[in-house]
Order: structure tokens, then sequence, then C-alpha cells
């Protein structure tokens, strides 16, 4: 039997799986180190995530939309990994359920499954939580290396969160900054916040791999980078006693995690490159704003939302350069 | 290298796969029968002078031009015409063609079929484009547009650059890398002969660097030519396209909707020039083109000289037979070849290969949702939203897909190609094409 149909005859190698499987590679290096510092508060919180955010999308898939089995396309996989990413390791068990049902089932499968969502649904579920058990999604376990604690109890805030209240409370940075972890120790993680978000330089490592693979491209981590860095730079230049310098802002809170596996998604990121400068540059300016003036000490989460939802309007506003349409000089 | 020259938008660099690459160009014999499709060119299809029953001499004229945009047709082989009937044609459908019985191969009076090699030629521009016009000479890309139309510049344009296309970015394909190592001299005749009819004093042969053989042969050739340089060109698809080989070669861009000319070039491809050289110093009319036919299951992929006419299971069998796990065959290149539906249908002036592709590869892969990756619009080297326009083509939204510029689609296929949901966004850019093309018809019609 021959075939008939349309060319082209040859297909890429690349495909969804591929690009699914390898965002969930680049997590692993973020993944070991929330392992490490949160020992095995962080692995149950990981386990779970996943595990309940692939079951309650092929409950959906299976018994309301009444579709073909997704799970193995590992989308659903990302979520709950970005789900765990974003919640405390010492999170009750039974809320990163409520969590991956809300990131899987009104993040993502009520819109029709994935590609067609609007919002970030790990992010969705993250800020659904963080209403609803502001107590539980802020109690931020101390790290320590699991070989001397397998499982943590002790808490302590973030360090934007105890900057931020320190402030309030009307200390100075001086005074603040003492108790404050160290460059080194904000590099390697060794700080309260999010499972996944504490170590910059592993979610960096694995944003490399990214950009290797060509899963995501450079626009969107780097215009989110550079925007908190120049903002918080110029405060910083006009008042460094009363303003975090921007390696701070860099290193600490959801900002890299925000950066390079959040707001890269590329189901609700612009289609342009130009397109994904702005939806960076939105995103770290809000982000700062949150930071510096809101009542949240952090505000990836809502910063990356609220930029979700103008980047139908961006992609209208952000076309290609079409070949052969600007005049020729004669 | 450093940087090599190259087109800016998009493109894609598949596996080259080329096979056949470096096999002797072999020349096929003649079969007993050919089939003479009428419109073997973009445009108007050729109306028959000869009828039913009377003897043809190879290269004799069979079909005339049937409009401006039109070609001549003539006789490959000498023999009968036993049949003017409705044949199926690579594009799988009935359309009206020679059956032709050979007897013999006894060519016409005044053409030289020797490979003597001509250099000198002295004939006006006139002259030229007038032999290249009754030759039949069309694209031999794959386009098949009539070469004497695109060396007919229109008043009021001037043309700079002649542009001789040795890109052969399709993967597979060898036919003109073969041709320009076999046939170097006679070549850059060819070029020279259109540079004359085209009265340019500039002419770029364009080759992709994975053909360093042929780049430097044609530099060799062209060491003592003046006007005439070869540019060696980075590997990627589809620069073998005309807009693309253009702004790769002048980085000139060929405004949406209109021709080469107007940025003052004319692309021709290698295959094209050795056959005006045929046509101008031989008076050999275009009735025979190289092949190259391929696939991974096949003994011995070849670059095999064949007349028009000749059915495309005579070269399957010249180049070790047809595997029995082929699974599609295709008419042209894997990138915007035709699939065929049979063995059975003929090289025409325009067929480039013969790709046999085996079972497993001959399915599309299942597709899956849209994950709004933009690849496809990274890879689009006419700067479209594939993605989009596809979307728009599905609803069945013309107007707005003509918009966002559908028409500019050169169907390369690479935004299918890339894309990681194996979505057919290329079937539904054509339908896109093809009713907006009917909406366009209809308002000036009115």
């Amino acid at each position: 039997m021959l075939t008939i149909s349309g060319s082209p005859h040859l297909h890429g190698d690349n495909s969804t799986k591929k690009i699914m499987y390898g965002v969930v590679t680049a997590m692993l290096p973020a993944m070991v180190v929330a392992i490490w510092y949160f020992g095995l508060g962080a692995l149950e919180i990981i386990v779970l995530s996943v595990g309940f955010s692939l079951f309650f999308e092929w409950l959906i898939q299976k018994y309301l939309i009444k579709g073909p089995l997704t799970i193995t396309d590992g989308s659903a996989m990302v979520t709950g990994i970005l789900l765990a990413f974003n919640v405390p390791s010492n999170l009750p068990w039974w809320m990163i359920i409520i969590g991956a049902l809300v990131a899987i089932g009104i993040g993502k499968m009520s819109f029709g499954g994935l590609g067609k969502n609007i919002f970030n649904p790990a992010l969705v579920s993250r800020v659904f939580l963080l209403v609803s058990f502001p107590v539980a999604m802020t109690s931020w376990p101390k790290p320590s290396p699991i070989t001397k604690t397998l499982v943590d109890t002790i808490t302590g805030p973030t360090p934007l969160g105890f900057v931020k209240e320190g402030l309030g409370a009307g200390k100075t940075l001086a005074e603040l900054s003492q108790h404050l972890p160290g460059y080194g120790q904000q590099l390697m993680g060794q700080m309260g916040g999010s499972l996944g978000e504490v170590s910059a330089l592993a979610l960096i490592i694995g944003g490399i791999y990214m950009l290797w693979k060509k899963i995501i491209t450079w626009e969107i981590p780097v215009s989110v980078l550079v925007t908190v860095f120049v903002f918080s730079g110029i405060l910083w230049q006009i008042d460094p006693l009363h303003y975090t310098n921007p390696v701070f802002n860099l290193l600490t809170g959801g900002i890299m995690l925000g950066a390079i596996f959040m707001a890269t998604d590329m189901v609700t990121s612009p289609m342009t490159r130009g397109g994904q400068l702005l939806f960076g540059f939105g995103i770290g300016l809000i982000t700062m704003l949150i930071r510096v003036w809101g009542a949240y000490p952090e505000g990836v989460s809502f910063a990356i939302l609220l930029m979700n939802s103008v980047v139908p309007l961006i992609n209208k506003g952000f076309k290609p350069k079409r070949f052969g349409t600007v005049k020729m000089a004669a | 290298m450093g940087f090599l020259k190259t087109f800016v938008l998009g493109g894609i660099h598949p596996p080259e796969n080329k096979l056949s690459a470096g096999k002797p160009i072999r020349s096929l014999s003649v079969p007993v029968q050919v089939v003479v499709p009428m419109g073997q060119n973009l445009g108007a299809p050729s109306k028959p002078v000869v009828k039913r029953g009377d003897k043809v001499k190879t290269g004799q004229l069979i079909a005339e031009a049937g409009g401006f945009i039109s070609s001549n047709v003539h006789s490959p082989v000498s023999g009968t015409i036993f049949k003017i009937d409705n044949m199926m044609d690579a594009s799988g459908f009935r359309r009206p063609a020679f059956i032709i019985k050979v007897e013999g191969d006894e060519w016409m009076d005044g053409i030289d079929n020797t490979e003597t090699f001509v250099k000198d030629v002295t004939l006006s521009s006139e002259e030229i484009i007038a032999k290249v016009k009754n030759a039949g000479i069309v694209g031999m890309g794959g386009a098949t547009f009539p070469t004497h139309v695109k060396l007919m510049v229109p008043p009021g344009r001037n043309a700079e650059y002649l542009i001789i296309n040795g890109v052969e970015c399709e993967p597979y394909l060898t036919a003109d890398h073969q041709l320009m190592l076999e046939k170097g001299p006679e070549i850059v005749v060819g070029t020279k002969i259109l540079m004359k009819a085209l009265k340019v004093n500039r002419a770029v042969i364009g080759i992709e660097n994975n053909k360093p053989d042929a780049i430097k042969l044609m530099r060799d050739l062209t060491a003592e030519e003046e006007g005439i340089v070869v540019q060696p060109l980075k590997v990627k698809y589809p620069q073998g396209g005309e807009k693309q080989l253009i702004k790769a070669v002048t980085n000139r861009e060929v405004p949406s909707g209109k021709l080469p000319i107007e940025v003052g070039c004319v692309v021709q491809n290698v295959g094209t020039a050795f056959a005006v050289y045929e046509a101008v110093t031989k008076n050999k009319p275009l009735i025979e083109r190289v092949v190259t036919v391929t696939g991974k299951a096949l003994e011995n992929p070849s670059n095999l000289r064949v007349r028009i006419g000749t059915p495309v299971r005579a070269l399957v069998d010249e180049a070790g037979g047809f595997p029995d796990d082929t699974g599609k065959i295709i008419g042209g290149g894997p990138m915007m070849g035709k699939a065929l539906a049979t063995l059975d249908v003929p090289v025409v002036k325009g067929t480039s290969g013969i790709l046999l592709q085996r079972e497993e590869a001959a399915h599309r892969p299942v597709e899956g949702p849209c994950i709004r990756c933009s690849k496809c619009t990274q890879v689009c080297p006419m700067g479209l939203e594939p993605f989009l326009l596809s979307r728009l083509a599905r609803v069945g939204n013309y107007e707005a897909a003509e918009g966002e510029g559908v028409m500019d689609c050169i169907e390369c296929g690479s935004c299918q190609y890339t894309c990681p949901a194996k979505i057919p966004l290329l079937d539904y850019l054509r339908l896109g094409k093809n009713k907006v093309g009917v909406l366009i018809r209809a308002r000036t019609k009115r």
C-alpha cells in the first residue's frame, strides 16, 4: 500500500513529549537541592504533587472530557513538579493534593487541556493555596543538609519576608543584613523559601540546559532578570539604607524559578521575540512593584499571572518581521 | 570559513541523506513507450500540433505554447503517436498527454546530439531568447516556470544579477550537484548565454557548503570569466527558494507578491543553465533531464539521465528495483515533493528526483494539541505565523488569513517539519492559499 499525503514528507524528531521531559530533566538539579536542604518533606511534596497531578488529569480526561490518554505527554508531570517547587516543604499533605486538583482541574483541564490554558496552571494553584492557607503557605522550614536532619521542623522567614517585616518595624537594612544568608548560601539555596526556588545556581543550570536543548529562548528569562536588576539597582543607588541591592533581589525569592521555569511556559507566553521581551519586562516590573510597595514580600507569581492575561494582546501587537515588507532603498 | 552567507529569516536543517552523492550520471536506455503530458510547465498547458498515428522524430515539436506563460513540448523519442489521451501524471489527476510508441532513436535534423563542447556563442539576446523558447525550456528545479518568460525583462525593470541556483537544499537530491561536477564547463557557457540574454554583466553561482567539490570546480572554471562569481552558502533549507537565494546572495528582499526582477534579479537553476547551453549551442530541445533516484531501502541510489516521458518504474528498476517495504513514492525531494499514486507516472521536465520512503517513514506522526511553542514562527522563512494561519484556515476565516499574509507562503514545509505537536500546518496553509486565491480572483473580476 502506498501512502499519499501532502508535503513535507519529513518530520523533525522534536516532539511535545521531548520538550516536556526536557523540562523535567532541567528541573532535576533544583529537585536535588530541595531534597538536600529540606529533606524527606520536600520529597514527599514532590511525589504527592506529581502523582496527584497525573491522577487528576487522567481522571478528568477519562470521565469528563472523555478523550484519549494524555498523561504520558509529560505536561502534567511538569505542572506537578512546578507546583511542588512553589510551596514550602512542610505543607500538609492534603493541601498539596488540593493544589494538584486546582492546578490540573481549574488551571489546565477546564480550558480544554494542554495548550489551551491562559494562565500557568502551577501558579494558579500556588496563588489559590496562598490565599486559602496563608499561614501554611508562608511558614518556611529552615534549611539544613539532609545529612543532619531528615525532616525539618524549625521554621523561619524567607530573606525577602524578613527584610520586609524588619523594614516595616523600623529597623535599618544594616541591622537586618547581619541576619541574612550570604551570597554563597543564597546561590546554593541555603535559605528559607519554597522548596524549588531557593538555589539560584541549580535553576540557572536547568535554564542553560533548556537553552542548549532549544526548549526555551533567552528573551524571557533575561528580560525578567535584567528588569529586576535595573529596577532594584536604581532604588538601591538612590537609598542603599532602605532598599536591598540588586544581587540580593535576583538571588532570593522566586524570581529565578519564575524567570527560568514559570514565565517561559510556552503555552502562556508570547509567540514572538519582541513580545517575549515585553512580557519579561512586565513580569520584572510588576514583581519589583509588589516587592517594594506591595503587601506581600514576594510578587513573582502575581506578576507572571498578570502578564499571562495580556499575552493574547501582546501577540496581536508583536508580529514577526515579514519577508519582503520593507521598502528597498533604491 | 568564518560566517557564510545565507538568508536571514527562519530556515531548518533536516538530515541531508545525500545517498546518491558522487554517483556518476548514467544514461537510462530509451523505454518502449513514453507518456508526454501537455502541461509540463507552470501556466497554460501546451496545444498539440501532431495527431494520432503521426510519425515523430526525437526532438520534433509535438505541442506548442498555449499562452504567454506556457512552453513548447518536443517528442523525447522517435516513433508513432499511439494515442492522445488523459493520463495520470505526478499530480494524481488524469491530464492530456501523448502516448508515443518508440521505434528506434532517430533525431530531427539540425540537432547536435554529441558531447562536443561548444564554447563560443555569437547570438544576440533576442536570438537566444527565441531559441530558449523554441526548445521548450522551463525551470528545472521543480517550479517549471517557462524560462524564456523569465529572460524577457519587463519594460521599466532592469536586470542586474543573474543568479544560478546550485543550492539543491532538498535532502536526498543530488542531480544538480552531479550535473555541476560532470557538466561544469557547459553550465558556465550556459550562464554566459543567460547573461547575454538578460544583458547583465554580473552572475553569481550559489552553492551550499555541503558540496565543496562543486564549489571548487565551479570556482576553477569561472576564474577566468569576467563577472561570474561562485558564492558558497551556509547549508540551510529552503535556500533554493528563489526569494531566499536572492536574499542570501545579494541581501535584497523581493517585495511581498512581486517577482525577483523587482530587485533586479533573475534566478535560474543549474539544470536550466545546462538545458539552455544545449538548446542554444546544439539546437537540442528539452527532452531529457537528470533525475536522482534514491531512498534508504533502494539498492543503488543513482543519478540518471532519462528521456522525458519515461515511466518512473524504469528509473526505480535501474536503481535496483522496487523495495518490498516501500510506503511512499515521492516525485521531487522529501520537503516539497509530491507523493505519487503509482510507479506508472512519467518523468516530466520538473522531475528532479524520485524518492522511495520506507513504510515506517511514510506515515505522518499522530497530531497533538498546539502547545504554542512558536517554533513554526521561528523557522518560517517568510516571517509568517503558521500556527495562526492554520487556525484561521481551519475555522474558515480566509479574509483574516489573507491579512496575515497567507499568500506569501512558499509551501516549503519548514513549519510542519519542525512542529513538535506534529500538526499538519502546511495542509491548512495550502487550503488557506487556495481559498484566498478564489477570493482574490472574485474581487478582480468584479
